[in-house]
């Protein structure tokens, strides 16, 4: 068997050429005594054998340190490194915008380093929205603080307090003498600030520098054009899944046919014939192939005969059938019930009552590019290549899952397909790291797309049940909220006892992690309410394909899907305008300190002036011939971020087909840093949600899931996409030019409430009320029958 | 092991293969190091493995390598031409269409063939010509304004 001694060098260099040789040579990069002490004798032996020869450890980057955030050249130039992943939506393009504006450089002489756990701090990866409400602050804290130390620099060298200093472009002047200038590359460039920041973790990290205003900000809210753009369109990327070592093996996983099979026996003399087969590896329910090349290894695990054992109770009900289940079944958890004023008298003292259910199927990520990762094991280390947007949270997981002190592993990040949340990334990254130790051997493992598209995690599905009570004047006085997620045993990131291959080698976790439900958090007004939120349970809890873990605003979507279309329910019920409905609500709720309740009401009316929205009830069927249309609004907040849709429909009450035509979506995140780049991840979220209101369900029979490729499992195509989206940037702050305008995540609110606002569309236009998503041709056209519509 | 002689992006290779029905794709990809074209189904249903041969889009991830032998084979790394961007791509960085990127070479080698075929394609033209090259962030607004930004390019520079 072959063994490498050396970490291939060519992959990393082509990433990052300089870092880990500035780290190197500055001293950032030294192995502690106390890791030292925690790695087996053998390993510490093979560790000073190969330290020799460039194979270091790898040490957590001090967040505490300047110059773990921001290296300096002596051309002037800067790079900054971002714990964060930037998964094609820009996020990289603004941390260079913020900080090279908080630095005082010009942005073009900027660069930035992602992702990587060896030469990046920890800031999370991606998750939530927040690397610009979270870590924006603290990466524009960095970058003032190194101006601060340039000035001090530039002060001792021209022999002039910083009050007499000017800084413009990296280049410090003297106000009384122009003509005396130095560069920060001239200051600093190529070697370290040594500089200690503060900070109680990453979070919180600063130096004593101020922030500039935001009146003194040049780059930020300007939009460059994003710098990872012209590779992805020239074909020089370079992908996670285009990693190749010397010495590769290609692996294919063999799942178990049904859901909850046991493994009875591999008959490995199937695929003696294929060329090039090197293993089977099976430990417990999981089942790989390897061989030299990919299409071996997809040919052997295709030929490869195993005998599995179905379980003798069914792990699920058939998809057709989950509601009812879920409706009965008795919650594995329920969340303490949010209650205010008095629901129930409220509700019997009611004019009007209405009452609704709403079904939301399980969803997939459904990435375009199945799962996949490269593991080389060299070293007696680990270096796992891989897209995943939590590579730091992979590292540790990885070197839980194999017992490897966390300093002898790393995760080199590259781009890849991006899905929105807690994918099969995750478990391709353990799973090729697991191949790469058994075989000694890198190992590139990738998923293949019946895999991927039934094994994913799923955002889960949801049945609510809600009754609200109008007053005599049509007022909202009394909301019974009740939602149930199938949501038990949501998967976590990289957790090392949840990944798929911890459950199939017996090593997972006892108790599954309980799972949440959903309740709306938007600012409307409702002086009597109760808030139920249940999670259940399917009866196979473990090595299912039905498993759940975030995706795209977790359980956003399926909320305010219910809550939306039940506002707008009411609307209709009080035969209001849907819009001014809303904003009576809004005017109504008690303010926050992120002025929530202010820029709801902007952001909503922003979005009525967009559209000429002109007041009346829904609904009002318009026809030609066999197309209705109708228009529909929805309003949702995430976190801090307040998105609001207005869309017109088409209905085709021949077909079913339900079209929109034109979309205005108005949208406060506060600071926008890009609004170009900010435009886009705008309109693809819409579409992403618009995909989920017409398109997307995962489907499964009594064993396993059946959608499986992109003909069961059908996705937004061209066709479907509106002829006009138009967005509105709104900054509903009631200080609007304050000089510490926030700035606020964008990449998950705009996708919540379209399923709602497509629902209230089809209302509008038909008069009949979808309350089961997605509304495909089929299910849109047998309730315009059910309806005489 | 068979020999095979491909021609891409206007380089004659030679590659030994056990298995000549293995698909394009790997070929590409793993004998020839061409990351432009992606695996994204095998199934041909998606478009990410898209090239151009014949002057038609085949999705290299379920043609066998033997049928490609001796024809030209273009991927997205042979779209520019003496250094200087295809207008579609000068037209993908101008529209900023990417997000993940993934899939972006089958839509801009569909979008080469549609445009090739189709100089002036109308907003249906291009919703059908592209329905079936799929993309998960997403970006088809801006990949349908591309197309027209290209289209527009093109006619001008004839």
């Amino acid at each position: 068997m072959i063994r490498f001694t050396l970490i291939p060098r060519h992959i990393e260099d082509a990433i990052d050429p300089s870092r880990r040789a500035f780290m190197k040579h500055t001293g950032l990069l030294v192995i502690s005594v106390g890791a030292m002490a925690a790695v087996p004798s053998a390993l510490a032996e093979a560790a000073g054998q190969t330290a020799a020869r460039g194979a270091d450890p790898y040490p957590d980057p001090d967040f505490r340190q300047l110059d773990s955030w921001i290296v300096i050249r002596p051309d002037n130039t800067a790079t900054f490194y971002v714990g964060k992943t930037d998964l094609g939506q820009g996020t990289g393009t603004a941390f260079r915008q913020i900080m090279s504006d908080e630095l005082d450089i010009p942005y073009a002489n900027t660069s930035c380093v992602m992702g990587s756990t060896d030469v990046t701090v920890d800031q999370g990866g991606s998750g939530g929205s927040d690397a610009l409400q979270t870590d924006g602050y603290p990466m524009r804290r960095v970058a003032a603080e190194a101006r601060r130390v340039l000035l001090e620099m530039g002060s001792e060298r021209l022999g002039v307090p910083v009050a007499g200093l000017a800084v413009a472009d990296g280049v410090i002047s003297v106000k009384a003498d122009p003509s005396k200038t130095v560069t920060y590359g001239q200051l600093i460039g190529g070697r370290r600030f040594n500089v200690t920041l503060t900070g109680a973790n990453v979070d919180a990290t600063t130096g004593v520098a101020k922030l500039k205003p935001v009146q003194e900000l040049k780059m930020t809210g300007r939009s460059p054009q994003r710098y990872d753009i012209p590779s992805k369109v020239d074909g020089s990327a370079k992908w996670a899944v285009g990693v190749t070592l010397p010495g590769m093996l290609h692996a294919r996983n063999v799942k178990p046919p049904v859901a909850g099979a046991k493994l009875v026996r591999i008959d490995e003399s199937s695929v003696k014939d294929v060329p090039g087969f090197v293993k089977v590896v099976s430990k417990g329910n999981s089942v790989a192939v390897v061989c030299e090349r990919e299409e071996q290894a997809i040919r052997a695990a295709r030929q490869l005969k195993v005998e599995w054992q179905k379980p003798s109770t069914p792990p699920f009900p058939p998809s057709e059938e989950l509601f009812k289940y879920m409706r009965a079944a008795t919650p594995a958890f329920t969340a303490p019930v949010t209650a205010a004023g008095s629901p129930d008298a409220a509700l019997s003292s009611a004019a009007k009552i209405v009452e609704a259910e709403y079904d939301m199927p399980f969803q997939g990520h459904t990435s375009i590019g199945p799962a996949h990762a490269t593991a080389d094991p060299s070293n007696g280390q680990m270096t796992i290549y891989s897209n995943d947007m939590k590579s730091y949270g992979l590292r540790n997981g990885v070197a839980q899952f194999l017992q490897m002190p966390r300093e002898r592993v790393r995760v080199i990040w590259m781009d890849g397909p991006q899905a929105f949340g807690r994918t099969a990334a995750d478990d391709a990254g353990f799973e090729a790291a697991f191949l790469a130790k058994e075989l000694g051997r890198p190992v590139r493992l990738q998923w293949m797309r019946q895999e991927e598209t039934a094994w994913d995690t799923k955002g889960p599905a949801f049945a609510f049940k809600i009754r609200g009570g109008l007053d005599a004047q049509g007022s909202l006085i009394a909301l019974d909220w009740e939602a149930r997620a199938a949501d038990h045993n949501h998967i976590g990131y990289n957790e090392p006892d949840s990944v798929l291959i911890a459950q199939f080698t017996g090593q997972r976790r006892a108790t599954p992690a309980r799972g949440s439900s959903g309740a709306p958090v938007e600012m409307y007004g409702i002086p009597n309410q109760r808030l139920t939120q249940h999670v259940v349970g399917l009866p196979l809890v473990w090595e299912t394909p039905v498993r759940t873990g975030n995706l795209r605003d977790p359980n956003g979507p399926q909320t305010a899907f219910a809550s939306e279309s039940f506002i707008d329910e009411l609307a209709a019920a009080a035969k209001a305008d849907p819009i001014a409905f809303r904003l009576k609500l809004m005017e109504a709720a008690q303010e926050d300190s992120g002025f929530k309740k202010a820029r709801s009401i902007a952001t909503l009316k922003a979005a009525a002036q967009a559209y000429g929205w002109e007041p009346r009830p829904s609904p009002e069927p318009r026809a030609t011939g066999d197309v209705l249309t109708g228009r529909g609004v929805a309003y949702a907040i995430r976190n801090q971020t307040i998105a609001v849709e207005i869309l017109d429909v088409e209905v085709n009450r021949r077909t079913g087909r339900v079209w929109v035509k034109r979309a205005v979506i108005a949208h406060d995140c506060g600071l926008v840093v890009n609004p170009e780049a900010l435009r886009r991840t705008l309109e693809n979220g819409f579409l992403h949600g618009l995909s989920r209101s017409t398109h997307e369900e995962v489907t499964f029979d009594g064993e396993k899931v059946t959608t499986v490729d992109w003909r069961s499992s059908p996705t937004l195509t061209h066709r479907d996409v509106p002829e006009k989206i138009e967005i509105v940037l709104v900054n509903g702050d009631p200080n609007k030019d304050r000089p510490d305008l926030p700035h606020y995540g964008a990449g998950e609110t705009v996708v919540k409430p379209t399923i709602a606002a497509v629902a209230n569309a089809i209302y509008d236009a038909t008069g009949v009320r979808l309350r089961r998503a997605p509304f495909r041709d089929a299910r849109v056209l047998a309730a315009l029958k059910a309806a005489n519509a | 092991m068979s020999t095979i002689n491909l021609t891409v992006n206007g380089r004659p290779h030679t590659v030994e293969l056990q298995d000549l029905t293995t698909p394009l794709l790997y070929v590409l990809r793993n004998d020839l190091g061409l990351e432009g074209p992606k695996f994204g189904c095998g199934l041909g249903q998606c478009g990410a493995c898209t090239v151009i041969i014949r002057g038609e889009a085949v999705r290299s991830c379920s043609r066998p390598v033997s049928a490609a032998q001796g024809a030209e084979i273009t991927t997205l790394e042979g779209l520019s031409a003496n250094g200087k961007l295809h207008p579609i791509q000068q037209a993908w960085i101008d529209e900023q269409v990417p997000a993940c990127g993934f899939c972006q070479n089958g839509q801009m080698l569909t979008a080469k063939v549609l445009l090739d075929k189709n100089p002036r394609p109308t907003d249906a033209d291009i919703r059908q010509g592209m329905a079936n090259t799929l993309c998960r962030c997403m970006t088809y607004y801006r990949v349908q304004a591309a197309i027209k930004r290209a289209a527009t390019t093109m006619e001008a520079a004839r």
